[in-house]
């Protein structure tokens, strides 16, 4: 039976892992779509990369290398941001792809072949083992966490970042917070979908979401739904027709994008 | 102690500077409370930077903002997304940074005649009616100080007329000072008690007649916009007669709203 592997250690921990990182990349996801940040995640997560890679090189931990690259070149991010020389989209574009050839080369340099380790990059769910799942649960939980004290200030910034900033809310200290969360998203979900399409699993569910919803707390809602439901039926895909898991996933999110665009017709 | 007397908000030889470009240069200005302050000027002229700058939303290069202690201001920024990429109502709209019951809400959207879209989608909305909820939403936070930046963008020529008489009627019922922004001349001549003309430094000001009358106003606007306005504002006066009535028919203005 097709269901069997249902029962197989390895799938079920692959489906803990991965519903973690969708009940926190739904919300984060509204948010990228919201204040329109999907080539700033992108550099996170490409950024991520080369943490992963000076990770191996120093022997530390791959995830904690990614998150401390991933805020250290947010910072730069921030600091950049002020000056007026160049537009911020230029800047994501040269930070995003340097950092992602930077990742690239360190990692070949340090193993000798980076094909042994493109499941950085495109994931490798199926073969978490217990304690990545109690990992990933424990960073997802801290993530909701903060999510929650970030909510209602982190939607009024969205909709209006000055006149958030007029009314006495803190954005700096909002946007550090979120970004921090990227950063945790991004670390968390390089063993489920890698960091070339963690990008995707935030914000496919999200902008789905967007057309069915008419709060912001029912888009978060409807995106954790969605992404769960990619990372189901990605897996299922991977187990039954021997896909890789990560891009599955992703797929899947991107079938499910297509197939609710009629439920968003409103009359 | 604010050194200028009595002022909600004042500026002090105010000056940015971005890239080496001079944005403001040595901006003076003061509101007092019962007090309509209008700037005007081109485009680029600074407007919008200057009242940034006085929110403490931008930071000047030199100079100094004084506020009475703790002032409550109500904003109308210039830029708001029509649709906004936040799915919200207006309820949710008017509370995003504050607790508010409904009554309060309500009370604050009926002041500016909208409110009958209590439960309506923002982005439903037409640019005159969300300038409306954006004016109640800055209302709600019973302002002493209201700043609106370009409070009749995206209205038509008529709704622009009542917005400008609704804020009049706003400052005579509240007593709260208002901050505005303009670049369109016509309409907001009438009302204001003080008119700013910027163009990176004060060009001239003073009050309204006056300020039509100065050689600068009309090097900035050229000599045939200053006889438009006083031709408006002689039109306005007479207009006002029957003002009450206009306030009146508000709330039976919006058979064009929604299902």
């Amino acid at each position: 039976m097709m269901l069997d592997i249902l029962a197989e250690p390895f799938f079920q921990r692959a489906l803990l892992a991965g519903l973690a990182v969708a009940l926190v990349a739904g919300p984060i996801g509204c948010f990228i779509v919201w204040r329109r940040m999907a080539y700033f995640g992108e550099t996170l997560a490409h950024a991520g990369l080369l943490g992963a890679g000076l990770g191996l090189l120093f022997n530390v931990n791959i995830a904690v290398g990614a998150v401390v690259v991933a805020m250290i070149l947010a910072l730069v991010l921030i600091a950049l941001k002020r000056q007026q020389q160049l537009a911020v989209d230029t800047i994501l574009g040269i930070l995003s792809h340097t950092a992602l050839a930077l990742g690239i080369v360190v990692i070949g340099l340090v193993t000798g072949a980076v094909t042994g380790h493109l499941d950085i990059l495109f994931g490798d769910v199926l073969t978490v083992s217990t304690r990545d799942v109690w990992t990933i649960w424990g960073v997802a939980a801290l993530s909701m966490l903060v999510l929650a004290v970030l909510w209602r200030n982190m939607i009024a910034i969205s909709v209006h970042e000055d006149l958030a900033r007029a009314e006495g809310i803190n954005v700096q200290r909002a946007e550090l917070l979120f970004t921090l969360l990227i950063a945790f998203v991004t670390a968390i979900s390089m063993k489920i979908v890698g960091l070339l399409l963690i990008t995707a699993l935030t914000v496919i569910p999200a902008a789905a979401a967007r057309r069915m919803v008419t709060t912001p707390e029912g888009m978060a809602l409807a995106s954790i739904v969605l992404a769960a439901i990619a990372v189901v039926a990605g897996l299922m895909m991977s187990a039954i027709w021997g896909t890789v898991a990560g891009p599955s996933i992703v797929l899947s999110a991107g079938l499910l994008f297509i197939l609710t665009l009629p439920l968003g017709r409103r009359s | 102690m604010l050194k200028v007397n009595n002022a909600l908000i004042a500026s002090h030889d105010v000056s940015l500077k971005i890239g080496g470009r001079l944005i403001l240069d040595n901006v003076n200005l003061a509101v007092r409370p019962g007090e309509i302050v209008t700037i005007i000027g081109p485009n680029g002229a600074g407007k919008s930077t200057l009242v940034k700058v006085l929110l403490s939303l931008v930071s000047m290069t030199s100079g100094k903002v004084e506020m009475k202690p703790d002032l409550r201001v109500g904003y109308v920024p210039q830029r708001f997304p029509v649709v906004p990429n936040v799915p919200l109502d207006v309820r949710r709209l008017m509370t995003l940074t504050l607790q508010a019951n409904n009554e309060d809400i309500l009370a604050a959207l009926m002041e500016t005649g909208v409110g009958h879209l209590m439960q309506a989608r923002v982005a439903d909305l037409s640019g005159g009616e969300l300038q409306r909820v954006l004016l109640a939403r800055a209302l709600l936070r019973k302002p002493e100080l209201l700043v609106l930046d370009e409070p009749v963008q995206a209205v038509d020529f008529h709704g622009e007329m009542k917005l400008y008489e609704l804020i009049s009627a706003i400052r005579k019922s509240r007593g709260c000072g208002i901050l505005m922004v303009s670049h369109d001349l016509h309409m907001v001549m009438a009302e204001s008690d003080h008119v700013i003309c910027l163009n990176g430094h004060v060009c001239c000001e003073g009050g309204p007649t006056a300020v039509q009358k100065d050689p600068e106003f009309a090097k900035l606007f050229g000599p045939t916009a200053a006889r438009m306005i006083a031709a408006y504002t002689h039109h306005h006066d007479h207009d006002h007669e029957s003002h009450g009535h206009h306030e009146h028919h508000h709330g039976h203005d919006h058979k064009h709203g929604h299902s």
